[in-house]
């Protein structure tokens, strides 16, 4: 029935729209914009979420052992290693490795300014991150004293980065240690710490005296085939004493974005831009929307004494909103995709476009115009036929 | 009271009055208005600026809402009816307007499929053959994929009248149709309107200041002031 009536209807408000090309342009050019700006800010907002978990998402393993009292991986507080060898005894438990984590203040080689840096270390001989760059130079950092440098640690590098990759090793101090660094990789800075060193857990216990082997920051557990992850995180956490959570991997970076989301102010400003975007684009749809209400009124008031409904004519209105949705829509996906490689390669930041974001962006702009067209609709009621003869 | 012919009428109306405004304001512009016009009739309403012509027309038309007295629409009491009856009530009327009212973003044919769409009784290819079928009548054939800003005001005035005719409307209301036309159009636009009338057995309410087209009456009623004057409704033609 409803199909039917749609099927021998005609598509009056997109021949209104297609009349008036400056109108229909001046629609689209107003959506396109609003909806570059949401895909940017949106595209920001997770970039620095990714940015700021990196170290927890290249984490290579099934399950991640926490102490209790962990807030995020820059407060991880400590857990006694021994309940890493206890969940070895746990059925389907393969491998549970140590991670040291600590912050302390280095003097860039460079400029000699003291920053401050985080350093991971772990047994070189069992990996713990999916760091092909990092695994391969693990044999360097077995010799005491040594340390992997990330390259994308904020501050003037330049130099150390050229000196490293011609093949020379350059030392600088921390504290009253001097440490070489022997290598390079490539993670990026979080809010916490300019920048990361990674090194063996031996030399981690060197430059952090008042550490001790058996209190560790972080265990990564690996199963055997044939083991179901949630099963075994179920009953490392109740087998355990309680100075431990157990995560799946996947939990585990939930758990660091929640607190970023939480925690930041990363949300809340881009919320706040994404918020100005739909607005932005509200008032321009709602503006081209009410125009043409305003400039149809004689024609409406027309089609009211020929029997029509008011409802006939909300629906030109609303068919109006939601065919400038679509094809506004269309060109914003491909510009913000272009913008967000120039930013990814001017930045370094990661920009991508999930399909997730592309179908949120999507709904925003239904709603964006329909909320315009809802607005613009009010004045349908004045189209009185009585005043048209 | 009642009507001594055997055939009903199309439209009736008794006693009717009508105001405006509110309180201190009120005011009435029509005075116990009483006609009756029969099936196939065509009657001319004539009268003086501001005498309430336009205002009956809107009331017979269900356009505004009658406030006392009756109103019969082909059997239908408008006085006293809800938004949807007056809704349906249009439904069956014929408008042709001073202004063409055509809507610029559609052409010549799909404006005259719209008078057609509202009935949603018939599918797509039958309005289309129906609109093209209305728009050659009106002579209008070679025109179909013209919008409104491409015709003359002769030709928008014919496409208006295809509009209102398409349907095989029980009855054609027509006010000042010819005012924007030249004294030729004006004359072709009336006669069509007779013609297709005719051949559809339509009933025309029409109101006018033209004299020239007062020819193809059957009856003409004269408004002045809010009252009909030589109300000829007793006296049935035909
Ligand atoms: N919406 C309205 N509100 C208040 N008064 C109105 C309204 N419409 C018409 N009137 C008044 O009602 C009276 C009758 O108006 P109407 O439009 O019916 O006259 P008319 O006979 O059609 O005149 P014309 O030949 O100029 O079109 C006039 O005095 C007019 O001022
Ligand atoms: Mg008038």
């Amino acid at each position: 029935m409803i199909f039917k009536v749609l099927k021998n209807r005609t598509p009056l408000g997109w021949l209104q729209l297609k009349h008036d090309k400056m109108r229909l342009l001046t629609a689209l050019s107003g959506i396109a914009f609003a909806d570059i700006l949401i895909f940017m800010q949106l595209g920001f907002k997770d970039a620095l979420y990714t940015t700021n978990t990196q170290y927890p998402r290249q984490i290579q393993g099934d399950i991640v052992v926490l102490s209790s009292q962990a807030t995020n991986f820059n407060k991880l507080s400590t857990f006694p290693r021994r309940r890493l060898y206890q969940a070895m005894d746990i059925p389907g438990v393969k491998s549970a490795e140590a991670v040291y984590l600590g912050s302390l203040d280095w003097r860039n080689p460079q400029t000699r300014k003291k920053t401050s840096m985080m350093v991971i270390g772990f047994d070189p001989d069992r990996p713990v991150f999916d760091l092909p760059e990092v695994n391969r130079q693990l044999d360097k950092v077995k010799i005491p004293n040594t340390v992997l440098l990330d390259q994308a640690s904020r501050g003037e590098y330049q130099e150390v980065i050229s000196q490293i990759q011609q093949g020379k090793t350059l030392t600088t101090e921390i504290d009253r240690n001097t440490v070489t660094i022997t290598g390079l990789f490539q993670v990026g800075a979080s809010f916490q710490d300019d920048g990361a060193l990674i090194t063996s857990a031996q030399n981690f216990l060197q430059l952090f005296p008042r550490r001790q082997v058996g209190t560790v920051s972080l265990g990564v557990i690996n199963l055997k085939d044939g083991y179901n992850l949630e099963d075994v995180r179920t009953y490392l956490n109740a087998y355990l004493p309680q100075d431990i959570r157990a995560f799946t991997y996947q939990e585990y970076v939930e758990f660091e974005l929640n607190y970023i989301q939480t925690s930041s102010a990363i949300g809340f400003i881009f919320g706040l831009g994404t918020a100005v975007g739909l607005i932005v684009g509200i008032v321009i749809v709602y503006q081209v929307l009410s125009t043409d209400v305003n400039d149809h009124m004689a024609e409406y008031a027309t089609f009211k004494a020929m029997g029509y409904r008011n409802f006939y004519l909300l629906g030109v209105v609303f068919e109006e909103a939601i065919i400038l949705a679509f094809i506004g829509f269309v060109p914003s996906v491909a510009i913000a995709s272009g913008l967000y490689r120039l930013t990814a390669i001017a930045t370094a930041l990661p920009l991508v476009m999930p399909v997730s974001r592309v179908i949120l962006v999507l709904i925003l702009t239904i709603m964006m115009c329909t909320v315009s067209g809802a607005i613009a609709t009010r004045k349908l009621h004045s189209a009185d036929p009585a005043d048209i003869f | 009271m009642q009507n001594s012919t055997n055939q009903k009428p199309v439209i009736s109306i008794h006693y009717l009055n009508h105001y405006f405004g509110q309180g201190q304001l009120r005011k009435q512009v029509l005075f116990d208005i009483n006609l009756e016009i029969a099936a196939g009739e065509i009657v001319i309403m004539t009268g003086p600026s501001g005498s309430g012509k336009t205002t009956l027309l809107t009331l017979v038309s269900g356009l505004r809402s009658t406030q006392s007295g009756s109103m019969r629409i082909l059997g239908q009491e408008l006085c006293g009816a809800t938004n949807e009856q007056l809704i349906q009530a249009r439904r069956h009327n014929g408008y042709i307007f001073q202004a063409h009212n055509l809507h610029r973003s559609l052409t010549a044919l799909q404006n005259v499929q719209m008078g057609l769409e509202v009935q949603s009784k018939f599918s797509r290819p039958e309005m289309e053959e129906c609109a093209t079928a209305m728009l050659e009548q009106v002579g209008l054939g070679n025109r179909l994929n013209y919008y409104p800003e491409n015709l003359s005001g002769g030709q928008k005035q014919r496409v208006a009248i295809a509009r209102a005719l398409v349907s095989h409307p029980a009855i054609v209301l027509a006010d000042e149709p010819t005012a924007a036309l030249d004294s030729k159009s004006g004359r072709d636009v009336v006669n069509l309107m007779q013609k297709l009338a005719k051949e559809q057995k339509s009933t025309i309410l029409l109101v006018t200041h033209d004299n020239r087209i007062l020819d193809i009456a059957d009856r003409i009623v004269h408004m002045e002031d809010g009252k009909l004057v030589n109300n000829s409704t007793m006296s049935m033609a035909a």
